[in-house]
């Protein structure tokens, strides 16, 4: 008996109603944009600079008598936090602790982190301090710059290769998916303020490259589709394609999400923003792949006669053998 | 039709197994890592019975390459510094003053008397007291000027090391362009050097130096204390130099004269001395520095000088006999004794207010060498290493988790052949691990969650491959003509679909630092190597079973 995540054959139709799903995506662009610009990211101190420590004790957390501790120190703004997982056992009771940029220079001072240190002790003398970072604001306006352009570039190389391999009709379809993903993410962290830190950049860019797989290998069922039935609208063709690959689609997708999910509740809180990231980017990757860049093929069209010899063709690498 | 030829099969099962072979050393993590420690030390410093024995844990013959664990794992510290290149700068300038006015005496009918002159530390200002000599002195001073000297840069169409101009009698001497861009370069390497040989001296466990950009150096040593301690290490300057003492005092503020300079004692407070800035000997002639006690058993630092180091302390000491000089490091003094007699050896002691640990780490430093430049840092990073253990631990059960969940998903879904996936995605885990450990990567948290990814990701070959071969069977041509154009027909998808995420891993790869670039190595690898086992192992499995059995039908 075979588990069937979708029946032999399906004929769902994905394309009568391609304005309201783009409209849809539309609205929810516009939604996460105003967030991100009327709210903000959350920036970790990657991105703003400034000095987090974490710190691990066996008495709960006090979070005000952590605050009080501190406020004769002269910080400025600092941001406690405790720290909730799975993991942690009842002895195991960890805070972050923010603290913003001070403003005399570049190099953190250890002064600083001694003093905060000391204070903390105070109010709970077992508390260890677990990981102390510090990024001065030189280097963190740097970072921003570097992973926009990273984000960027990828979505750049990625528009020229599948340019280069499909037509550029296949390219913007990919492109404008990878930024609804992009943004859709970056709406999430927004609104929900999780703390957006370099790590999510790495995980921006996963999304980038895991919708892009579903994506392409829509694509490339629709070009082979596209030259087996040269006769059928462009409609007909595309949703032949997506109910051909749906099954594939879907079960990639589940096996991620397997995977992700067990990370995302097992694998402790260091790495939650990031995997969380993944897991909504694969989700929203799915969809997109098919309601987003499928919808933009359909819309913008494409060129039927692929017989020409010009044309790249889709079975370039078929006759590599085992 | 479904003919794979045997110097494949075996082409295949070797790559499979060397990779596995490669991988093994990681299950037994301590004890190869033990191993290899030991052997590094009999190495270093010759083979005593207990080094033999942690050295005979695991056996020579195998392979021992380990993946290096990440800071986030392990626990150590993480420090970005700023080299600043422009303390060089001035340095340069005043080892130029000798030379200049060496070059002006002979001129001295034309253009009078020669003074320096007080100055911003990148500039070098000389009046002389007839202006109408000008012309002359600014030849003479261009004469100095040499082409730059660089190591990377090509030669800047013939750039020489300073500019020279004059006005009112006032000749100024800068640093050129080029020679500003060639002495920034000496400075980095000499400061890359020179952290590296400190942290070596410290001994601990595979230390990134790196460069990064034109003046930063990345440094992440694994196993340290805290950011603090390793930039104890490291920051100090440990510039060492031996300077004429003109004077002694309390006042501060007290104005130097033109080359001199005003220091404090490093021990006594409130003692200041005045020194001639330019020193007879400095550190970078020395050739050694050991630890040692001096006569009344106070720890002490024993030091020698190079040859050319030596004759210029013979010859100073011999000319100041009963003149004091005063030992700086890092612009304070730490003694000022009278010269007694004539010191020909080029060997002697730095005595002070020293600890035992004091005294060992300065000698240290001194072995190691200057930095050439002070240091700002801009990111410190310290990591626990019980967190480091705990983000292992969850690291494990999660992809243990994960992968038990795929495969129970994939024989569900796919039976048999579902199988077949699954011994191909072991392989797959394999595989990994055995090219990160070849190449000696360093797998970080995200690095983790990289392989999780590839755990889910990687599946998605064998989906698209077993998911066309359904397709295929419908059409119903016999199983052998479906397995053989199923593999045909999804091959295009496979390798557009991965090399599309292959190229954000390099990008990841290129623009990342530290634990992002972990996933990024994690994330591509694994791209290759479940590629390598959906196309080749999976279906090298499905063709052997099939030849066995000869199915005639077959559900996929």
């Amino acid at each position: 008996m075979r588990l069937k995540l979708v029946p032999d054959e399906t004929s769902i139709d994905f394309f009568s109603r391609t304005k309201l799903w783009l409209g849809i995506s539309a609205v929810l662009i516009v939604v996460a944009l105003t967030s991100f610009f009327l709210q903000g990211l959350n920036y970790g101190i990657d991105f703003r600079g400034g000095t987090t420590i974490r710190t691990e004790s066996a008495e709960p957390v006090d979070v005000g008598a952590y605050r009080d501790a501190m406020q004769g120190l002269e910080l400025g703004d600092v941001v406690i936090s405790e720290v909730f997982d799975p993991s942690f056992g009842p002895d195991e009771n960890v805070a972050m602790v923010r603290i913003a940029p001070q403003d005399d220079v570049e190099a953190v001072s250890q002064e600083t982190i001694a003093a905060v240190e000391a204070a903390l002790q105070e109010v709970a003398p077992d508390i260890r301090f677990t990981s102390v970072s510090s990024v001065g604001p030189k280097v963190s306006s740097e970072l921003i710059q570097t992973a926009v352009i990273a984000v960027l570039l990828a979505i750049g190389a990625v528009l020229v290769y599948i340019w280069l391999r499909f037509e550029w009709q296949f390219a913007v379809g990919a492109v404008v998916a990878l930024v609804h993903d992009v943004a859709l993410t970056i709406g999430i962290f927004s609104e929900l303020q999780i703390r957006f830190d370099l790590a999510i950049i790495a995980a921006l860019l996963t999304i980038v490259g895991y919708s892009l797989n579903d994506t392409v290998v829509v694509f490339d069922r629709v070009r082979e589709n596209l030259i087996k039935y040269k006769k059928r609208p462009l409609k007909e063709v595309l949703n032949i394609s997506i109910n051909e690959t749906l099954s594939r689609t879907l079960m990639t997708s589940l096996t991620t999400l397997l995977a992700l999910i067990s990370l995302l509740v097992l694998g402790g809180d260091v790495i939650r923003g990031f995997v969380f990231a993944m897991t909504w980017g694969v989700i929203i990757g799915t969809y997109s792949s098919i309601f987003v860049a499928s919808a933009m093929l359909y819309r913008l069209g494409v060129k039927r006669d692929w017989s020409k010899p010009d044309n790249p063709t889709g079975n370039q690498f078929a006759d590599v053998d085992a | 039709m479904l003919q794979i030829d045997l110097w494949k099969r075996v082409m295949i099962w070797a790559a499979v197994a060397a990779g596995i072979a490669l991988a093994a050393p990681n299950l037994f993590y301590n004890r190869v890592e033990q191993h290899n420690d030991a052997v590094a030390a009999i190495e270093r410093q010759g083979s005593t019975d207990e080094l033999r024995e942690q050295a005979s844990g695991w056996p020579d013959f195998l392979p021992s390459g380990l993946v290096n664990l990440g800071l986030d794992l392990r626990g150590g510290a993480h420090l970005l510094a700023e080299v600043r290149v422009q303390d060089v700068y001035a340095a340069r300038l005043e080892s130029l003053w000798p030379q200049i006015r060496d070059a002006l005496r002979p001129l001295r009918d034309e253009i009078g008397t020669i003074r320096l002159q007080n100055s911003p530390p990148d500039v070098l200002r000389i009046a002389i007291s007839d202006p109408s000599g000008q012309g002359a002195a600014l030849q003479a001073v261009r004469d100095l000027a040499q082409p730059v000297s660089s190591t990377t840069a090509l030669p800047q169409g013939g750039a020489q090391n300073i500019e020279v101009s004059g006005a009112d009698g006032v000749i100024t001497v800068t640093l050129s362009e080029a020679e500003r861009a060639a002495t920034d370069e000496r400075t980095l390497q000499q400061a890359l050097e020179i952290i590296r040989r400190r942290i070596d001296e410290v001994g601990t466990r595979e230390p990134t130096i790196q460069r990064q950009g034109a003046q930063r150096i990345l440094i992440q040593v694994p196993g340290i204390g805290s950011a603090q301690e390793l930039k104890e290490i490291i920051g100090t300057t440990a510039q060492l130099t031996f300077q004429p003492v003109v004077n002694r005092g309390t006042d501060p503020d007290a104005d130097p004269g033109v080359g001199e300079e005003i220091l404090p004692s490093l021990d006594e407070e409130g003692l200041y001395y005045t020194l001639e800035r330019s020193p007879v000997v400095t550190g970078e002639q020395l050739v050694d520095a050991q630890p040692t006690f001096d006569q009344n058993s106070r720890p002490a630092v024993n030091f020698r000088f190079n040859t050319q180091g030596a004759r210029a302390f013979g010859d100073y000491t011999a000319a100041n006999i009963g003149s004091p000089f005063a030992i700086v490091l890092d612009d304070e003094v730490i003694s000022a004794p009278v010269i007694q007699s004539h010191i020909p050896g080029g060997s002697g002691i730095i005595t002070g207010d020293f600890s035992i640990e004091e005294s060992t780490n300065l000698a240290v430093l001194l072995r190691a060498g200057a930095l050439p430049a002070g240091l700002d840092f801009l990111e410190e990073r310290t990591i626990g290493p019980e967190l480091g253990a705990d983000s292992i631990e969850a690291g494990r059960i999660a992809t243990l988790v994960a992968f038990a969940l795929v495969l129970v998903f994939m024989v569900l879904c796919y039976g048999l052949f579902g199988i077949f996936a699954n011994i191909a995605l072991i392989l797959n885990i394999g595989l990994l691990f055995g090219l990160l450990s070849l190449i000696g990567a360093t797998l970080t948290l995200p690095g983790i969650a990289g392989i999780v990814l590839t755990v889910g990701m990687a599946v998605d070959a064998n989906v698209l491959v077993f998911e066309r071969i359904r397709e295929e069977l419908k059409t119903a041509r016999g199983p052998a003509r479906a397995i053989e154009r199923g593999y045909e027909k999804a091959l295009s998808a496979i390798v557009d679909a991965n090399i599309t995420t292959i190229i954000t891993a390099i990008i990841l790869f290129a623009m990342g630092s530290g634990p992002v670039r972990g996933f990024a190595i994690t994330l591509g690898f694994g791209i290759c190597t479940s590629v390598f086992t959906a196309v080749f192992v999976t279906r090298l499995l499905i063709v052997t079973w099939f030849e066995r059995r000869r199915p005639k039908t077959i559900t996929v």
